[in-house]
């Protein structure tokens, strides 16, 4: 297990300056338009200091105060997935040549080397679950290719919302030792409790030269991990493996369905969403096209459009295809739930549904 | 060598912002005329009204006597139609007067109000003639025209974008401004099409691209009204641009009827 190490925060310009050095752009939450956002960063000063996050269904807000802290808030409406998944991306090109032949082209994004700051353990689990997807199996090369230049900087959460309930699902507040981060922070008020989870963060970690972090600095950070596991409000419900699949005719679909909007903003901010829709996009002389994939959701007619039939017609049937993918059939897929308790999908819902207290109805009254 | 398809752009109520769609495609336009013949496109100065065309665009709605007349011609002449914009596929701006006395507002607006002959409401093509494509959108822009086009030139129907513009604004990720600002937004319940352009801008969605496939209108209206909005303002923020859509007009009218 690698040595936790001590980075001041006045010092923090010198990991920046490490991750220039090794090649990597940066880039970190920042405020952007009311949220954090990743954005490119070069600056240890860009990090987004004393700001904060209140978070409550369907209600998002940043203010900042005088807090030492770059990372006292929970998250932002994207977690990995825009930088992995992109949301609109062409797979191929096609052209006729001067023989009036097609001529198909991949059109495969470059490996670059980025380095992610301020990851989240919820955000880790996630990427765990999306690499099983576009990796295992038939091995996705769009995906490859972001992923393989990918350093990922995670921070262990110290200041969960209202909405998260990482707890439940086992995937925070605390990164586990296997979850795949480069490199690990605890931040304290004075600075950064550090630790490698990889070669890339070793090397990173040996190049700065850091002190070993002090028995205190490692108590304050453990005490603060606790603290975080204990201020969670929500939860899943315990006996959800066994009750929630018999529950496909419960009038609670139809109640939800009254206020679900079918938008489909929760599964663009899920951070394990991955269905996506493809067109072909042509040029207008007809000489050439681009064969594009988009994020879809199953909240559009389109994702249950079968020969000439809509298969999921109505709001109710659409949300029930989520959750239920989500948190009942997802562990045969992938042997976990897919939801990883990041709570993005109840603040970022514009009427504020709730996955984990429609969960908690539907599996009232137990194994139906 | 096998003849280009014959196009028509008619004119009916309207703004005529819809037929710039064509007029400011720039290169587009170019490589389109080598691909169809305009026959008749006032607005780009060619003139064969009666002409019978393979496909004829429609902007604007139906308001007037004549208008009737005309688009019944339209339709005999034309193997195919398609709407474009928010006047001819749901009545327009317009259309708001169809919910009140028109007399009482072309003697507002008209110093000689004897010259307006009109019907009694201004409705969309496709109540009077059957209509083949609607391009939403107030107004439609170059990127719809195209794929339109090609599509049909490939000979295949051009797909019907009638998911929520929430789809495309989270494709290019902007923040939701109706979370994080309480905006107003009308994405959930609106068609995509446009770009996600107010929210670009940090504005909320006005709704001019018309209602989405499964509008949950009544679940949008009890979000506005949570955000602050009157009755009054709720039934207009559905009533603004596509008024005359059902699922809009409909969920309107309830709020109109509250609020009295």
């Amino acid at each position: 297990m690698s040595q936790h190490v001590f980075l001041s925060h006045r010092d923090s310009q010198r990991l920046f300056d490490a991750l220039d050095r090794a090649g990597y752009q940066a880039q970190a939450p920042q405020p952007k338009d009311g949220a954090l956002v990743f954005s490119p960063i070069r600056q240890a000063s860009d990090l987004p200091w004393g700001q904060h996050d209140t978070q409550r269904p369907g209600h998002y807000r940043l203010s900042q105060d005088d807090s030492p802290r770059a990372f006292a808030w929970a998250n932002g409406p994207q977690a990995l997935k825009p930088q992995l998944f992109a949301p609109s991306e062409p797979l191929w090109q096609v052209a006729r040549d001067a023989d009036g032949k097609l001529r198909f082209q991949a059109c495969a994004p470059k490996p670059q080397k980025r380095a992610l700051i301020g990851v989240r353990p919820c955000d880790l689990a996630a990427l765990a679950i999306h690499d099983a997807h576009f990796l295992g199996g038939e091995r996705d090369g769009h995906y490859a290719a972001r992923r393989e230049g990918l350093l990922l900087v995670a921070v262990n959460c110290s200041h969960p919302a209202q909405t998260c309930f990482c707890v439940s699902t086992g995937d925070g507040p605390a990164a586990k030792e296997d979850s795949g981060y480069d490199l690990l922070l605890d931040e304290l008020d004075d600075g950064f409790v550090i630790r490698a989870g990889s070669g890339a963060g070793e090397q990173l970690l040996a190049g700065l030269a850091l002190e070993a972090a002090t028995p205190g600095q490692l108590a304050s950070a453990k005490g603060q991990q606790h603290q975080a596991t204990q201020g969670q409000l929500r939860h899943l419900p315990d006996n959800m493996a066994s009750a929630l699949p018999n529950q496909m005719t419960h009038p609670q679909w139809d109640k939800v369905a009254e206020r679900c909007l079918a938008c489909g903003n929760c599964t663009a901010v899920c951070p394990t969403c991955f269905c996506h829709s493809e067109r072909e996009q042509p040029a207008l002389d007809g000489a050439s096209s681009e064969h594009l994939r988009e994020w879809d959701s199953c909240f559009s007619s389109g994702h249950s459009y079968l020969h000439g039939h809509l298969v999921r017609e109505s709001g109710a049937q659409r949300y029930r295809q989520w959750l239920m993918h989500k948190l009942a059939w997802w562990p045969e897929q992938f042997g976990r739930i897919g939801c990883v308790g990041c709570g993005r999908c109840i603040s970022w819902c514009p009427v504020g549904i709730d996955i984990s207290a429609e969960a908690h109805l539907l599996c009232q009254g137990g194994e139906a | 060598m096998k003849m280009k398809p014959t196009v028509a752009v008619h004119k009916f109520s309207s703004c005529d912002g819809c037929q710039l769609a064509f007029l400011n495609a720039g290169e587009a336009l170019v490589t389109l005329a080598g691909l169809v013949d305009i026959v008749h496109f006032a607005e780009a100065g060619y003139l064969d009204e009666e002409a019978k065309v393979d496909i004829a665009f429609i902007e604007g709605s139906v308001s007037t006597p004549h208008e009737l007349e005309r688009i019944k011609t339209i339709r005999e002449n034309s193997a195919m139609v398609i709407t474009i914009g928010a006047c001819a596929t749901s009545g327009g701006l317009q259309a708001l007067r169809n919910m009140h006395d028109k007399d009482q507002w072309v003697e507002g607006v008209y110093a000689l109000p004897e010259y307006i002959e009109l019907l009694e409401d201004s409705r969309p093509i496709s109540e009077f003639v059957k209509v083949d494509l609607e391009l939403w959108g107030c107004p439609i822009n170059t990127r719809q025209v195209v794929a339109a086009v090609r599509a049909l030139l490939f000979g295949v129907l051009p797909v019907d974008e009638h998911d929520k513009v929430c789809q495309e604004c989270k494709r290019q990720q902007h923040v939701c401004v109706m979370v994080a600002k309480d905006e107003p937004c009308m994405g959930p319940v609106t068609r995509t099409g446009c770009g996600a352009i107010c929210p670009s801008v940090g504005r909320d969605c006005y709704a001019c691209y018309g209602p989405a496939e499964l509008p949950n209108t009544g679940a949008m209206a009890r979000r506005l009204e949570g955000l602050g909005l009157t009755s009054e303002a709720i039934a207009q923020r559905f009533l603004f641009i596509n008024n005359h859509a059902e699922a809009f007009r409909e969920e309107a009218i309830k709020w109109q009827e509250q609020g009295q």
